[in-house]
Formats: structure tokens, C-alpha cells, sequence
């Protein structure tokens, strides 16, 4: 400090999330991730508009053949073309990622703030059968569903969202009654306001926190769950293609056509990696624990 | 700030004593883990030496009682543990002795006399003679039982009608034990190809003591075939089977020709997947597996890998037509979509495995018979049939669906079909998919427009594969029917006086069922398999039936 | 701690009946039965199989039934395999995937601690950066690509293990424990390591370094404890995980356990047998989340009080 001024200037205020969003920013894995995914969501929205060949186009002559200047990333075993079926798969691979979390979010977020605001027994009530779903084996469930249904990928969705929304649901319940508690929503209360209100404009904010965090957590466990289902012939149908099924496809001619593994691969690791680090960003920022400077 | 980096200079300090202390244990958890990666002895070598014979035997056998089960693995196994009357030759698949050392047939053709071998035996050491088949034959048509073989026995006299409850006395089928040592059969027809029927898996002897110990002779699924318990008349014994893992068979001294056998064990591998089949085939865990995946076939063709075999099979890969979906009645357009598909295409470039392209439902050379081909890749001609119908270049041609049974294989020639369709005629096809079950269902209702679909011949000759397509047949499932059809195959063919004269009317019917096209035929099916170098003897007929009297395993080439 | 322990047990009844009515419902409502052929079943021995299985009485009554032999402890029949009982099944392929799960978790237990201690120890710098990132790819990857991908190093080309089987090979266990396991190793890596970076900050430990302690009886006796309280954690889910995944790595490893014989079920309507797995893996869910919990509450005196207290 200048020991000759006189005067303090008095440090600018900064709201939760600025601190998160200055926070972030220094972490540059996160940043990086941050970017990646925007990259991948554009790529994915115009992929109809940009993709090099048709989606379904295929040459049976012509067969699979290594990357080469009319085929970016190569063709497959039908002579489709890998650059355009990787972007399509994306698009697939994405969607089921996002949609399927936002069902999970949807259903866990509503259940856990109710239980967490309402408290009591029916809180009690809605926690023990939460706890009774915890216990089914959820992967059994998912494959008899598949295999009873049949497998069309809104059954997907809700398949894989029914089995996610449980760990949502404890984790707002956790942050909604721990929230209620406190003084901020007290006063609030004091003040008159309804009850509608005080859950929107104070507990809503402050438990999307942890709710952010755990979402970006949890689309890269989707997308491994949906290439997992298909693995065993149960997930994403052909002529729909994502990225778990290419996986699959390139793992058994892996010796063959190694470039039908390699790039369907860097693709969903690059995803995975930067939903991981941006999630691991996002809880380092959004924990005031940590000190912004 | 200062707290930090007194942490720093604490945790140095103790932090490299404490990696001193720990560079011994490593180096020492290093070594344990290298030395117990060692190398040893792989189930070829070791089998080699032994005389064990390694066998990847695709899925896990529903059952090993020979008038239950219904699998091709399940064959592999049965014909291990059990004989019947008449063997095949691997070459010729002509008939050769097994239990019955000789036969003579009638002048009419109807009445096989079978002359036992006297020295025929269990595995217990018990005798084995005429009255064992009877027994055995009168237990495999119990209705109770459940047997979906049991049409093998119809060509007997009164075998059908007793197993539709028709007929109750068993005595009025035509199976008699003349003496201890002569069999004789009563056939409603001549049928040439009743010797190779003795053969299948559902005419073999059963032990009666075994099975009564067990329980009733017609109660499903009783103990009598585990490991320890089942007695048979084959060249090996069961002696272990643990599900899922793999089923050992060992040498069965009894056996009449036990002599010949240069094997001592068998140990067959539940290999469903292929692609793990063909890993453990390299390892050297396995001498033979059941199949290639298609994208290694390539592979090992180009690199002139002796390894691998590939041979014709008698099965016909082809497409069902409902006949009764408004579009697809005319038999125009069923022509037209049947000239539309480039099979030489499909068989070089999808299926890649040697396949060859079918113009007609029987495989060419079925012992001799050989059937007439009208049917040809011609899109211009094509054309002007589909527009003869009324769908002038593929307008106002309603979407229709191609069903096929979960599998990349199917799906791969069912997108292929559905470009040849849509570049040749401008008409738009559905792929749709349903799991193995499901899809049964849906052929067999009826719920389909058009279905893949694939038949193996359980016998060489003709008639298994145009008598599938009789009105309300079982295996039908187009609602197709014709009288003449069902006439000539069914009254005229049976009657015929020479082999000749039989051909010529399967010829005729064969054209009749071309003429209309019910069914699409693709290609006739090829085996392909990966047999070790030291696996010697295996034979390539079109039924991939291996001989396990003739098959022996020299020492190792590596 | 009993009372902690019966109760829950008591709960566990209800969920079991949720399972296995809701495996009913499903499982039956399935289109195609377990008698379907490519050959043509005739009527009548349709009818006879049928009636052989009970699959001809109503369906509630079918339920009852059911539910009164798996009172008794008898699953039924399988549909696929004549002769064969489900506790039959369930009793050979249990062994095998119970092994292949214990071998995965102590390849997780094992690799993740020490993976994520050693990082705590040094945060920040190459030693936490290397096995985190190693444990990121472990995460990402999924096993049906790792699997392949071991298989064809360590099997095929360096020819060093078995690609196939359990307990039929010497050495054909280490591919298939470390493939399912490693995803686990990851979780349990970067877990260890956040609970431990909490520890280790911890006043107490910071004296007990002063003292000149050794590092390995600090990290040993006084932060292990509290450090892994969060993987401890986890070993409820991951145990459920490892189930689910053991269905994966014995298809790539042709491993004859209770995964594979579950997914067949599946596909071949074999209806007891699926029912008689779902129970039976839902029953060792709830057996091993308690016995985690207690373990925790074990471990974590504050949660010791909480259960006193209940």
C-alpha cells in the first residue's frame, strides 16, 4: 500500500457466480474443456448443413478404406464415409447425453427440493423410497427393458434418466434442507414472502451449485451407459449411428481397420475428458472454500 | 501463505525418508508379477501330446437328450456320445455302417431290413441290439416329449398318426425288432432318402435303464444326460459338462470301433462370439472353431492362411414374401424385386465368405439334382414388370419393410437390398430389426411384409427344401399356396419308380415355386472355419459333418 | 449397531417384492416365449410345453405360485435348459463372477489408493499429475475398448496371458480383473486422493510431521483413516457398478459367469431365470450396501453417534 494515500478504495462486490466465473477461468484444463464442448455442440447443431457426404450414402465397392483426401477420417466396411458418421453420431451421442441428464435432473431436482423444503415425514417418506430404488440392480432393469420394448431412443431416455435421477434427488434434498435452515431464508420468511417465492429466488439459486457440478458429471457416465447398451446390441439402432456403437463397430475389425477405432475413439475420449475437467472446474469454482485470489 | 510452505518443508523431509524405505518393496512386487506371467504349455500343444482335441462349438447346448434337442452345437456333441443305424460317409455323404452293419431294401422300396453288429455296446458295457431302437423310437414320438424332430419319423408307417394321438397302439407303427439282431422298417413310400435320416441326431438309440432311472421316458428334462449319468453307444463318454465353461468327452472303450479312433478326449468351448472364438483360436486354446468373423475372412484368404476353410453348405439364404400384403400379391412385382437384387454383389462385397449366389430355393447339387434357373440380375426387364403392375419407374409404390433377426451380418445385406432396390426400381424400403424371439413371432404370425430368412437342409435331397412351402406349412409362414404344387410334392414325388423320374418332378415343382416367387433366394451358404495345422482328417462336405473315427491330431507344427 | 443392522434388513423385504413384481410384469409382457423356434412347433407340443411350465394358467395365479417357491428358496425350473434348475445356474456361474468381482475390486482397492495417496503426497506436481490423468483415461475408457485392446497386447502379440476363460488357464484371471477393474481404480484414485489432500491439511497431521514422525506412519496411521472415508463411500455403488459391468467383460472374456447366463436369459425369455437373477442380484446389493454402511459408521465416529442415537 502506497503509504501516501489517504484514501481506500473500497474493492467492488461480486456475486457468487462472478467469483465462480473468475475462478474457472484460471483453471485452464476446465477452460480448455469449456471450449471443447462448445466446439463439439456447434459442430453437432450444423452437422446437417456441414457434413461432407450424405449420411447414408455408402459405395459396397469401394469398401473400408484409410483416411485420404476425399475421406478425412477414412470410409467403413459399407463405404460410408467416417467424418460425416462421426459427426452424426455425435449429434446422437450428445443428444442422448443431454437429454437423458435433463430427464434425470428434471425428476431429481423436483423430487429433492420437495422432500428437502417439505421436511418431515413426508420427507422421510419420499428419502425411503429413494432408498428402495438405490438397491435395484439397475443395469439388469435397463437390459430387460430394452430387450421387452424394443429399442427406440426415447425408451432410452427414460431408461437411462430413471436411473441417474436417484443420487440428483439425494444431493438437492441435502442442499435444499441445509438451505432451509438458514438465516437468509428466515428473514425472508420474516419478511412475508410466500413460500413459492422464497423457493425460487433463494434455495433454487443456491442449490445449482452442486446440481451444475453433478450434471456435468453425469452426461459423460450417460454416454458411457448408452455405449455399454450397445455393446450388447441394445442401444442406439442402425442406421442410427453414436459414437459407443462406432466404438463397437471399430473394436472387432480394430486389426483390420484400426482408423474406425481410432477416430469414433479420440472423439468420445476428447468429450468424456473435457466434460470431466469442466466438471471438476466448475466444483472448484463454485466452492467457496477456495479463495479467488 | 506462511502456513503452506512450512507444510512444503515438513512433508519433504518425511516424504523422502519415506521413499527410500519403500524402493525394495517395489522392485520386489515388480518381479513376483513378471515371473507369474510366465509362459506355459497352450491347450494345442498340450493336446497335441494327449491326443485332446480343443473344439470352439459356438453356443451352450440346450440339452444333450437327442430327442430334445434342436441345435447345430448341440449336434457336435450328440454325435460324439451316440450313434444310429446308418453313419455318412464324409466324403460322399453316402450311407456307411454304424450300429447296423448291413441292410437290404425291398423291391418296392418300402421295407428296410437293418442287421445289427453283435458286438455293439453301451458305454456301461450293456448290450446293445434291435429292442433298444424300438424302445428308443417309441419313446421319441411321446407327444409329452416335446420332440420338434419327430417329423424325421413321419415317413414310417403310422409314425405321424401316432404322435398326432391318432393312432394309440405302438404296435401299428412300422418299426419291429425281428430278433435281437434285425430291425425291420415299414415306410408309407419309397423314400430315397431314408438311410440319410438314420442318421440325424433324433433317430439315435436311447439307454433304457438310464432313462428310467431318471425318471418317466417322456418327462423333459430329466438328469439322465449330466455328466456321470448319461450312457451312450458313441465313440466317447460324457465326463464332465459344466455349463457355460466347456463339456469333456472322453474315449469310449465299448465302442465297436473303438479301435479306429485315434482320438482320446474332446473338450468342446461355448464360443458365441466369434470375434473372442478367433482370439482364442490364435492363442492356441483352440484346434477348430466354429466359425470366422466375416471381416477376418479377407484377411486370412489373402494372406493364403491354410488355416482356413471354406465350404459350401447346404443352406439357402433367402427372403420370405407375404403374399398377402396388397403390393406385394402381384406376382409381377415379386419378380421384379427378385431380379433387382445383384447377388454377386452381395456375396463378394457384403457377405465375403465364398457364399454363392441363388437363383433357385434348392442348392445346386444336392446329390445329383440340380435346379432349373430362370431367375437373373435384370433391372431393365425389371422395370418393365413393375411397371406392367401399375408402378411405372417405383411411383405410388407403397414403403415397404424388410425384417431380419438382430445380427450385423443380416443387417448388413438388408441395407444392401434396400440401396439395390432404390437405385434399380426407385421404390423406398424400411429396414426394421427385432431380437431372435420376437422375430420368430412376428414370421410366424404373419406380422411381417417382407422377412429374412435362412434354411440348413437337415438331409440331402431336395424334398427338405421344397416341402417347406406347402400350403399351411409349418415353415410356410408366406401364406403362399398351391395345389399342384402340394400335389406333385407331396402325392407325386413319393411315388416316383426312379431317382430320375423323382428329380424331374422336384424340377417341375421347384419351377413352379421360381415362377411365382413366394421367396427370394440370395445365396447358398458357406461354412467357414479355422482348423489347426496339426488337426488332420477334417472334411469339408456340404453338411460340415466331421467324423470324429477319422480325425487325428499330429504333433505340433510350431 | 444390531438394531442398526436388523432394521435394515427388515426394509429390504419390501424392496425385494418391488423387484421382483415389477421382473414379473416386464418379463412377461415380453412378445416372444420361451418356445419359440426357427423350426415350426407344432400345436400340440406347443401346448404340452406349456402346460409342463404352468405357462397356461392366468397370469396372476402364475405370480402366486411364483412367489410362494422363491419363499421356499426354489427358483424353478429354466425354461431353456431342460433338466436344469435356476439355483442350479445361479449356483455355477455365482462362484465365477462373485471371484472375477472380488479380483476387480482389489485391482481397484489396490491400484486407486496407491494411485491417489501418492498424488495427495505431492500435489500439484508430476507425481499427482500422472496418475490423475491416468485415472481420467481410466474413467473414459470404456471396457469393451480396453478389454480388445488387452487382449490383443498381452494375449495375441506378446502372447503372455490367456484371452479367454476363468480358472480353465493359469494367468487367464489378471486380463478380466484388471479390465473391469480399472474404471473402479480411477473412481477410487481420484476419490482417495480428495479425501486424503483433506486430511493431510488437517492440523494434527501438520503436528505430527513437526514431531518428525515418519511419512509412512503418518499417511498409515493417522490419515489413511479419514482420508478414505469417502472410497469406503463408494464401495456400496461400486460393488452394484462391478455387477453391472461383469456382463461386459465376461462377453469379451467368454467368462461362464452369472452376467453371461443373466443377458441370455434376456434374450431367450428364459422367465425364471431371469427372475431368479434379478432377485438374487438385487438380494446381494442390499447385503453389501449395509454391510459398506456399517463399515463407514465403523470408521467415521460423528456417523457412530448418528446410528447410537437412532
Amino acid at each position: 500500500m502506497d503509504a501516501n494515500s489517504t484514501t481506500l478504495t473500497a474493492e467492488k462486490g461480486t456475486s457468487l457466480w462472478e467469483d465462480a466465473w473468475i475462478k474457472l477461468r484460471k483453471n485452464h484444463l476446465a477452460i480448455v474443456g469449456l471450449g471443447l464442448l462448445v466446439f463439439l455442440c456447434v459442430i453437432s447443431l450444423l452437422t446437417p448443413w456441414i457434413a461432407p457426404y450424405g449420411y447414408e450414402q455408402q459405395d459396397l465397392l469401394m469398401g473400408a478404406t484409410p483416411p485420404s483426401a476425399e475421406h478425412w477420417l477414412g470410409t467403413d466396411v459399407f463405404g460410408r464415409d467416417m467424418l460425416t458418421r462421426i459427426m452424426y453420431g455425435g449429434r446422437v451421442s450428445l443428444m442422448v447425453g443431454f437429454i437423458a441428464t435433463a430427464v434425470a435432473l428434471a425428476i431429481g431436482v423436483i423430487y429433492g427440493a420437495v422432500a428437502g423444503y417439505v421436511g418431515g415425514r413426508v420427507d422421510a417418506v419420499m428419502m425411503r423410497l429413494v432408498d428402495i430404488l438405490y438397491a435395484l440392480p439397475f443395469m439388469i432393469f435397463i437390459i430387460l427393458l430394452m430387450v421387452v420394448f424394443g429399442r427406440n431412443l426415447l425408451l432410452l431416455f427414460f431408461a437411462i434418466g430413471a436411473v441417474e435421477w436417484l443420487t440428483m434427488a439425494r444431493i438437492v434434498r441435502g442442499q435444499v434442507m441445509s438451505l432451509r435452515k438458514q438465516e437468509f431464508v428466515e428473514a425472508a420468511h420474516s419478511l412475508g414472502l410466500s413460500q413459492w417465492i422464497i423457493i425460487r429466488r433463494h434455495i433454487i439459486p443456491n442449490t445449482l451449485g452442486p446440481v451444475i457440478v453433478y450434471t456435468t458429471l453425469t452426461i459423460p457416465s450417460v454416454m458411457l451407459l448408452e455405449a455399454f447398451l450397445s455393446f450388447l446390441g441394445l442401444g442406439i439402432q442402425p442406421p442410427q449411428s453414436s459414437w459407443g456403437l462406432l466404438i463397437n463397430y471399430g473394436v472387432e475389425t480394430m486389426e483390420e481397420y484400426p482408423w474406425l477405432l481410432i477416430f469414433p475413439g479420440i472423439a468420445l475420449s476428447l468429450t468424456l475428458f473435457a466434460l470431466n475437467f469442466l466438471g471438476d472446474g466448475l466444483r472448484d469454482a463454485l466452492d467457496p472454500r477456495t479463495a479467488k485470489d | 501463505m506462511k502456513q503452506s510452505s512450512l507444510d512444503a518443508r515438513l512433508s519433504a523431509i518425511t516424504y523422502a525418508r519415506f521413499t527410500q524405505n519403500l524402493r525394495p518393496l517395489f522392485v520386489l512386487a515388480l518381479s513376483l508379477i513378471l515371473i507369474s506371467c510366465g509362459t506355459s504349455e497352450s491347450n494345442v500343444e498340450a493336446g497335441n501330446r494327449t491326443g485332446t482335441l480343443h473344439w470352439g462349438n459356438g453356443t451352450e447346448p440346450q440339452s444333450l437328450d437327442p430327442h430334445i434337442a434342436t441345435g447345430v452345437p448341440e449336434h457336435h456333441i450328440i454325435v460324439a456320445l451316440m450313434e444310429g443305424l446308418v453313419h455318412k460317409d464324409s466324403k460322399t455323404l453316402g450311407p456307411t455302417p454304424g450300429v447296423a452293419e448291413s441292410w437290404t431294401v425291398s423291391d418296392d422300396g418300402r421295407v428296410y431290413t437293418f442287421k445289427l453288429r453283435d458286438n455293439a455296446r453301451w458305454s456301461n458295457g450293456d448290450v446293445h441290439n434291435a429292442h433298444d431302437f424300438v424302445w428308443s423310437w417309441w419313446r421319441a414320438l411321446q407327444p409329452a416329449l416335446g420332440n420338434l424332430y419327430a417329423y424325421m419319423y413321419f415317413p414310417i408307417v403310422n409314425a405321424r398318426e401316432y404322435y398326432e394321438g391318432e393312432v394309440t397302439d405302438f404296435e401299428l407303427v412300422g418299426v419291429k425288432a425281428l430278433d435281437d439282431l434285425t430291425l425291420q422298417v415299414t415306410l408309407d413310400n419309397p423314400t430315397p432318402y431314408f438311410l440319410q435320416l438314420l442318421d440325424h441326431y433324433s433317430m439315435f438309440p436311447v439307454h433304457q435303464a438310464t432313462l428310467e432311472k431318471f425318471g418317466a421316458p417322456d418327462e423333459r428334462g430329466t438328469r439322465w444326460t449330466y455328466a456321470g449319468n448319461m450312457v451312450g453307444n458313441g465313440p466317447f463318454k460324457l465326463t464332465s459338462w459344466e455349463i457355460n465353461r466347456a463339456i469333456e468327452v472322453d474315449r469310449n472303450t465299448f465302442y465297436w470301433a473303438n479301435d479306429e479312433v485315434r482320438l482320446n478326449k474332446i473338450v468342446f468351448y461355448p464360443t458365441e462370439n466369434t470375434t473372442t472364438e478367433e482370439r482364442m483360436f490364435r492363442a492356441g486354446q483352440l484346434h477348430y472353431t466354429n466359425g470366422v468373423p466375416i471381416d477376418k475372412v479377407a484377411t486370412y484368404r489373402d494372406a493364403n492362411d491354410p488355416a482356413l476353410r471354406v465350404t459350401p453348405y447346404l443352406g439357402t439364404y433367402f427372403y420370405r414374401i407375404n403374399v398377402t400384403v396388397p403390393h406385394l400379391q402381384d406376382k409381377r412385382v415379386r419378380r421384379a424385386l427378385g431380379m433387382t437384387i445383384d447377388r454377386k454383389r452381395i456375396t463378394e462385397n457384403v457377405t465375403k465368405s465364398g457364399q454363392i449366389p441363388a437363383y433357385a430355393m434348392t442348392p445346386p447339387n444336392t446329390r445329383g439334382y440340380y435346379p432349373p434357373i430362370d431367375l437373373s440380375f435384370d433391372p431393365e426387364a425389371a422395370r418393365q414388370l413393375l411397371a406392367a403392375a401399375g408402378y411405372p419407374n417405383g411411383e405410388g409404390f407403397p414403403v415397404t419393410e424388410i425384417l431380419y433377426n438382430t445380427n450385423e451380418g443380416h443387417r448388413k445385406v438388408a441395407v444392401a437390398i434396400q440401396q439395390m432396390w432404390r437405385e434399380h426400381l426407385n421404390i423406398e424400403v424400411k429396414l426394421l430389426n427385432q431380437e431372435w424371439k420376437v422375430y420368430l413371432d412376428s414370421e410366424s404370425n404373419g406380422d411381417y411384409q417382407i422377412s429374412r430368412a435362412g434354411w440348413i437342409g437337415d438331409y440331402v435331397d431336395p424334398n427338405n427344401f421344397l416341402d417347406m412351402f406347402i400350403c399351411n406349412g409349418g415353415n410356410n409362414r408366406t401364406s403362399w399356396c398351391n395345389e399342384e404344387y402340394d400335389r406333385l410334392v407331396l402325392d407325386v414325388a413319393p411315388r416316383a419308380k426312379t431317382q430320375e423320374e423323382r428329380m424331374a418332378i422336384f424340377t417341375q415343382a421347384e419351377k413352379m415355386l421360381m415362377d411365382d416367387l413366394p421367396v427370394l433366394p440370395i445365396y447358398t451358404y458357406t461354412t467357414a472355419h479355422l482348423v489347426h495345422p496339426s488337426m488332420k482328417n477334417v472334411a469339408d462336405n456340404i453338411m460340415d459333418m466331421q467324423s470324429y473315427r477319422e480325425i487325428y491330431l499330429e504333433g505340433a507344427d510350431d | 449397531m444390531l438394531r442398526f443392522a436388523l432394521s435394515r434388513l427388515l426394509q429390504a423385504i419390501p424392496v425385494l417384492l418391488v423387484v421382483i413384481t415389477m421382473t414379473f410384469l416386464l418379463v412377461h409382457s415380453a412378445p416372444g416365449g420361451p418356445f419359440s423356434a426357427d423350426k415350426a412347433v407344432p400345436a400340440e407340443v406347443l401346448e404340452a410345453l406349456e402346460a409342463q411350465y404352468n405357462l397356461n394358467q392366468p397370469l396372476w395365479q402364475q405370480y402366486i405360485s411364483y412367489l410362494g417357491d422363491v419363499v421356499r428358496g426354489d427358483m424353478g425350473p429354466s425354461f431353456k435348459y431342460p433338466g436344469r434348475s435356476v439355483n442350479e445356474l445361479i449356483y455355477s456361474g455365482l462362484g465365477t463372477t462373485a471371484e472375477l468381482g472380488f479380483y476387480a475390486m482389489l485391482v481397484a482397492i489396490f491400484i486407486g489408493v496407491i494411485a491417489g495417496v501418492t498424488a495427495s503426497m505431492r500435489p500439484n506436481t508430476m507425481q499427482d499429475y500422472v496418475p490423475m490423468t491416468a485415472a481420467m483415461i481410466g474413467i473414459c475408457m470404456p471396457s469393451f475398448l480396453l478389454g480388445p485392446l488387452l487382449v490383443l497386447i498381452f494375449g495375441i502379440h506378446l502372447d503372455w496371458l490367456p484371452v479367454s476363460g476363468w480358472n480353465q488357464i493359469p494367468g487367464d484371471k489378471i486380463l478380466p480383473a484388471i479390465t473391469l477393474g480399472t474404471g473402479y481404480a480411477a473412481y477410487i484414485a481420484r476419490l482417495s486422493r480428495g479425501g486424503m489432500l483433506e486430511v493431510l491439511s488437517q492440523d494434527y497431521i501438520r503436528t505430527a510431521r513437526a514431531k518428525g514422525l515418519s511419512e509412512f506412519l503418518i499417511i498409515g496411521k493417522h490419515a489413511l483413516r479419514g482420508g478414505l472415508i469417502p472410497v469406503v463411500a463408494f464401495l456400496g455403488p461400486a460393488f452394484a457398478g462391478l455387477l453391472g459391468g461383469s456382463f461386459v467383460v465376461e462377453t469379451i472374456y467368454q467368462i461362464p459367469g452369472l452376467g453371461r447366463f443373466y443377458v441370455q436369459a434376456a434374450f431367450n425369455r428364459d422367465y425364471t431365470m431371469i427372475l431368479g437373477t434379478t432377485v438374487f442380484f438385487a438380494t446381494l446389493i442390499i447385503v453389501f450396501n449395509l454391510l459398506s454402511d456399517m463399515l463407514a459408521v465403523w470408521l467415521n465416529p460423528k456417523l457412530r453417534q448418528q446410528v447410537r442415537g437412532e
